[in-house]
């Protein structure tokens, strides 16, 4: 088998993995995005692996580290997606602009005043 | 073209469609079932690689455990349950021209860079040795491997794991006093 079918799959995995963390809007689907890219990056591994016969098997036990570090970030990210619907009541992340940085107070009239709106709302 | 050439690249042509639907679909339900479907797909290509306990593991953690998870995240966020145009942002277009240029890029570099090279995974052994019957990613293998070499990595990641967990429970509770909750 040619060592590109693997590479080629996980490219082509990771580039809808980018797709979707960027024009994706609610949080949940980008977080199964990221899982999409983690993917990817795991195929790599075990491909490589396999393919230098590594006696240590470095690529496939860090295969397996990074299945379980992906499932420590999904649930750590479930639960910052839950608190920020607890306040909030929707998980838009494009919607969520309280940290955004205004490049000019003045232009930025009607947007300011959006995040604050949010808050009171919220409360 | 080998038997085992079209089984991976079946495998691979599923997977890289389960996973352009998870992130094109107007059901936030079907992305997470889609996702299964493309997980899966990469369990199957991995034991075309023959990496079988990587294999088992990902049918375990990925579509058990990731998956439910993020099922769970979408009832308790109250999600639309039919087809929704509000799931994708307004700057789908720029995504697709990123998307485009990583796949482009990464496609190119590494078709010129790995192009007629063949996938050597014939069992490494001595001349003269008998050869060992099990595939190299067995778990007999993969277990050796992680509690001789790697066993410092495998405690760590213990500890950041049980971090992670802490952390979920503590990010979730709402029975805290107050002066931990004044900054919201």
């Amino acid at each position: 088998m040619h060592l590109a079918f693997p590479l080629v799959t996980a490219a082509l995995l990771f580039a809808a993995g980018v797709y979707g963390v960027l024009a994706r809007r609610n949080a949940i689907l980008v977080l199964m995005s990221v899982e999409l890219m983690l993917n990817a990056v795991n195929l790599n591994l075990v491909a490589f692996d396999v393919h230098l016969r590594d006696r240590l098997h470095g690529g496939q036990v860090l295969t397996l580290f990074t299945i379980v570090i992906a499932a420590a970030e999904v649930g750590l990210g479930l639960a910052i997606v839950l608190l920020v619907f607890r306040n909030r009541q929707m998980i838009d992340v494009d919607r969520l602009r309280t940290l955004a940085e205004e490049p000019d107070p003045e232009a930025a009239g009607p947007d300011a005043a959006e995040p604050a709106a949010e808050r009171e709302g919220a409360k | 073209m080998t038997g085992r050439d079209l089984v991976f690249a079946l495998l691979g042509v599923v997977a890289v469609g389960a996973g352009l639907l998870v992130v094109t679909t107007r059901q936030l339900v079907h992305a997470a079932l889609w996702l299964v479907v493309s997980f899966g797909a990469l369990a199957g290509c991995y034991l075309v690689l023959t990496a079988e306990f990587v294999a088992w593991v990902q049918v375990l953690i990925y579509v058990g455990a990731v998956v439910v998870l993020l099922l769970f995240g979408i009832m308790l966020t109250r999600a639309p349950v039919g087809p929704s145009d509000e799931l994708d942002s307004g700057n789908r277009w720029a995504a697709l021209g990123v998307a485009a240029g990583t796949a482009a890029l990464l496609v190119t570099v590494l078709v010129m860079g790995f192009r007629g090279t063949r996938l050597n995974d014939a069992p490494r052994c001595a001349a003269g040795a008998s050869c060992p019957a099990r595939a190299n990613g067995s778990a007999e293998h993969l277990g050796e491997a992680v509690f001789r070499t790697w066993v410092l990595p495998f405690e760590v990641l213990s500890v950041l794991l049980l971090a992670a967990l802490v952390g979920a429970i503590v990010l979730s509770r709402t029975d805290l006093p107050t002066p931990l909750r004044k900054g919201r």
